[in-house]
């Protein structure tokens, strides 16, 4: 039970500028990219042009003698290490070894004086190739008798957090399966039943920075600069994969250019670090925006889900098959899968239901985190269904929703955290804000859609902070500064506790060797959850400011005054240190750390001669227990709106035969200002029912599972119910088409 | 080959090789880090920088073709004395999250506003068009935008 504070709030609660705002809208605010390191080398990485196929030979002579190339990366280098990682499955190679096993797949890597002499020597890097039998697409890696792209057994990375593996069924490398009831017997007495058949895409997280690594290998130290949004796993997974104590390796993360997940867990790293080795200098390797597209992104899924209703509009089972595409190696897929499977139900009071997901290696570029996984994938499904539910019994589906919804403090999953949310109240709200109740010109539908994220991750968090004698305070923390506004949070938390201004609170960037652990930037997690580490630091820090005081009132202005009489001269420093641990086991299964609401509504018109989906309206609820700051909520928010809409518009990777067809932006199309819908409103909901500081929970990734499936239902209830994303103007015009062939359209 | 620009109102002369990119050469031999490579594809805008006060990406630019041009960087425009205005609107309505576009995003209002360009909403919409954000969701910077506009977001 979360204690919240009833003191007033001076720094909690209001808009404070960004604290990185001036040196960013400057140019001044330091990348990965821009750091430059003595005697730095410039790598360039050969990738596979066949999506599977046996290495026989490769062959760098020509390319080791070029001018301006200091050496060539190849399997050969490494015999010396175990040479596998991958922190929910070690199954990937640094470089491929006797096979790849996606178009795209490091094979080699030279490390040049430049960048263009590298690209030049990786050119003429001779490699002979046998070419395997394809499962490029679930159906082919499905099929009785596909060529498996993974043989032996598994070997568990170190974070997958997933309690025991299961082996390998041919090309599934992870199962996760929820049962409650019997769905089979509550089926049989439904009044209704809806099922179908859905696809998902695979989309580009493009963060507008590419990765990039920055890594020196000097005797048994490793030092590297990250485009990582959590460096002390990357710290772990360098550390184990090449045998030297974890305080040997050090990342340094400056500002990220966006991450959206696209930057979570090991990327580029273990391959930069093999060629610093062997080159004996440090080493930049920066991927451009092709090599980025196949180095991570969302998993496509194809899904069956059928839903049963009652004739009085109770939802009373569901059952949900579904098939996530992880590409040729694992990275997050498993923990996307069990997410995807804890969406699948949607949070309503289901006497039955069946969840059984499955995570799936395909010869394709390997799929990853993306801001609400697994939740963006499963909720336009199953929120569309319960539409069209509602459709067949002449109900509204707002109605529908205020009545089966799980109220707070009622069960999500078995075992697991209890719901710590109002989502009637939520839905409502979002429904007012897009006009629920108002006429609807022709071709113009409205949707709403309810979801629950797990999210906070494993909750492991460290901060300190630190108070000079002039009452300037820093805070040192492992969260990185993604765009999300980690840095003005925490100094606002740390600012409201210790009643000094804004300005005299540094929050500094993530470095291993200074800051401590956090163990990741992602989920949803950090105001939570390092939000609270830092909370009480700052507390610490304060309690020893009390005790010094002895009795008197603390004033800011004395606090110099304070330090005197401690360390008997103007000098000294108080140190406070903050420990978040998990609540219980920390296990997966009894989490999460909260539900992240994922509850949006739509309006969107439709133009039937050209299939063109305009979205006119959009509301997203930030149900944030408490908004630290208000304006970055609401900013966080608009932004995974944005990417929602293009997830659900138009944004899809086109994969055949594992070749990746439009690796560029101008093939890839990501939404522009001219995608903005008229009207984009954000709700902020405090009901103070979060585990945070100030009873505050974590957002920004809700509304891009929310906004999808309100689109979804908002074109349905124009007439076109949809079952494949994107929306693109082909697929509605040809379901169009479809319709008024079976006398369905126009209504 | 020797070029001749006039970088952020300072006459530099340098010698490069034909094929050289300007995004290289401000990031690499001038040090001016704040234009960023993305996309290499003139879509993205995160490498704009003006030239003789239009935007252009500095990632499809020859060095070459800027000889004898002027050319304006977030560098050189955060010392002018109207840049000010411009912070204060990206602050006041956190129009900015990464910080990767964000150069990009600048330059090419002052351009358009330059221009005057900028009269309604619609205008800011479609003049900033060729400058993608993934953060933000583009409505704080239509909002900040707007603003320093003088027209409704």
């Amino acid at each position: 039970m979360t204690v919240v504070e009833r003191r007033p709030l001076t720094q909690v609660g209001h808009s404070a500028p960004r604290k990185d705002a001036k040196e960013k809208l400057r140019g001044e605010a330091e990348f990965v990219g821009d750091v430059v390191v003595p005697r730095m080398l410039h790598g360039k990485v050969l990738r596979s042009p066949l999506a599977h196929a046996r290495v026989v030979s490769v062959d760098a002579r020509e390319a080791e003698a070029m001018a301006g190339v200091v050496c060539v990366l190849t399997a050969s280098d490494l015999v010396d290490l175990d040479g596998y990682w991958g922190h929910a499955i070690k199954d990937r190679p640094i470089v491929a070894r006797d096979r790849v096993r996606f178009a795209g797949e490091p094979v080699a890597a030279v490390a040049a004086e430049n960048e263009a002499a590298a690209e030049a020597a990786a050119d003429v890097i001779r490699v002979e190739y046998e070419e395997l039998p394809l499962a490029a697409t679930l159906d082919e890696a499905l099929t009785a008798g596909a060529p498996l792209l993974h043989e032996g057994p598994v070997r568990p990375g170190l974070f997958h957090g997933l309690g025991t593996l299961p082996p390998r069924d041919g090309n599934v490398c992870y199962r996760y399966r929820i049962d409650r009831g019997e769905p089979e017997s509550v089926f049989s007495r439904a009044d209704l039943v809806v099922e179908g058949e859905y696809t998902f895409p695979a989309v580009y997280q493009y963060a507008m920075e590419t990765h990039t690594v920055v890594a020196d290998y000097d005797g048994d130290r490793i030092t590297v600069w990250s485009t990582c949004q959590h460096p002390f796993l990357v710290r772990a997974e360098l550390a184990d994969l090449y045998g030297v104590p974890l305080s040997n390796v050090r990342i340094i993360v400056p500002y990220l250019g966006g991450g959206f997940g696209s930057k979570s867990y090991t990327k580029m790293e273990p391959l930069t670090v093999a060629l610093a080795r062997k080159a004996r200098r440090p080493v930049r390797i920066q991927n451009r925006v092709d090599e980025s597209m196949v180095t991570t992104r969302r998993h496509g899924m194809r899904c069956r889900m059928r839903t049963a209703m009652t004739s009085e509009g109770n939802l009373i089972a569901r059952e949900v098959d579904c098939w996530f595409d992880t590409g040729a190696y694992a990275d997050n897929g498993p923990r996307v899968t069990a997410t995807g499977g804890d969406a699948a139900p949607g949070p309503y009071r289901w006497h039955a239901y069946r969840v059984d997901a499955r995570c799936v290696y395909t010869n394709t570029a390997p799929a990853g985190s993306y801001r609400a996984f697994g939740a963006a994938h499963l909720q336009w499904i199953g929120e569309s269904q319960i539409d069209e539910l509602a459709r067949r019994a002449g109900l509204d589906p707002l109605a529908v929703r205020r009545d089966n919804l799980c109220r707070p403090g009622e069960e999500v999953r078995g075992g697991g955290k209890p719901l710590d949310a109002d989502l009637v109240g939520d839905v409502e709200k979002v429904a007012a804000a897009v006009g629920w109740n108002e006429p609807k010109p022709p071709n113009v539908g409205r949707g709403v859609s309810v979801g629950l994220l797990a999210a906070g991750a494993h909750p492991v968090s460290t901060a300190v902070v630190r108070m000079e004698a002039d009452g300037r305070v820093a805070v040192l923390v492992g969260t990185t500064e993604v765009g999300q506004g980690p840095r003005t949070a925490f100094a606002q938390i740390a600012a409201e506790e210790l009643g000094v201004p804004l300005d005299q609170v540094t929050v500094h960037g993530a470095d291993t060797r200074f800051t401590p652990y956090d163990r990741s930037t992602g989920a949803s997690r950090s105001t939570t959850i390092a939000g609270l580490a830092v909370q009480r630091a700052a507390k610490e820090v304060r309690e020893q400011l009390e005790r010094i005081a002895g009795g008197d009132a603390l004033e800011v202005a004395t606090y110099p005054d304070l330090f005197r009489k401690h360390f008997g001269l103007a000098g000294g420093e108080l140190i406070g240190r903050g420990e978040v641990a998990p609540f219980g086991s920390g296990s997966y299964a009894e989490g999460p750390v909260f539900w992240e609401v994922c509850v949006g509504a739509a309006e969107v018109e439709v133009e039937p001669e050209t299939g063109v989906v305009r979205v006119r309206k959009t509301a997203t609820a930030a149900d944030v227990g408490r908004a630290i700051n208000p304006q970055l909520v609401r900013r966080q928010d608009e932004g995974a709106t944005m990417q929602g809409l293009g997830n659900a518009l138009f944004e899809e990777m086109i994969f055949e035969d594992g070749q990746l067809l439009n690796d560029t932006l101008l093939e890839y199309r990501v939404p522009s200002f001219e995608d903005l819908p008229d009207q984009m409103s954000c709700v902020i909901v405090e009901n103070e029912d979060g585990p945070g500081p100030f009873g505050a929970k974590g957002c920004g990734e809700g509304a891009l599972a929310a906004v999808p499936a309100a689109v979804v239902n908002a074109l349905a209830d124009a007439g076109i119910p949809m079952y494949e994303l994107p929306l693109t103007p082909e697929r509605v015009w040809r379901r169009i088409q479809t319709l008024e062939e079976e006398g369905k359209w126009p209504r | 080959m020797t070029v001749e620009v006039r970088l952020n109102g300072e006459l530099v002369r340098d010698d490069v090789e034909p094929q050289h990119l300007l995004l290289d050469y401000l990031r690499e031999d001038r040090g001016l880090t704040g234009a960023k490579r993305s996309c290499d594809t003139q879509v993205c805008g995160t490498c704009t920088v003006l030239v003789d006060g239009a935007p252009v990406s500095a990632c499809c630019t020859l060095v070459a073709d800027v000889d004898g041009r002027e050319v304006l960087t977030i560098e050189g425009f955060a010392e002018l004395p109207e840049f000010e205005r411009f912070e204060q609107a990206f602050v006041d309505h956190a129009a900015l999250q990464c910080g990767f576009c964000t150069a990009g995003m600048l330059l090419t209002t002052k351009s358009l506003l330059d221009e005057r360009r900028l009269s309604s909403a619609e205008e800011i919409r479609q003049g900033l068009a060729g400058n993608l954000c993934r953060c933000t969701g583009y409505h704080a910077i239509v909002e900040a935008v707007a603003e320093l506009a003088g027209v409704e977001a």
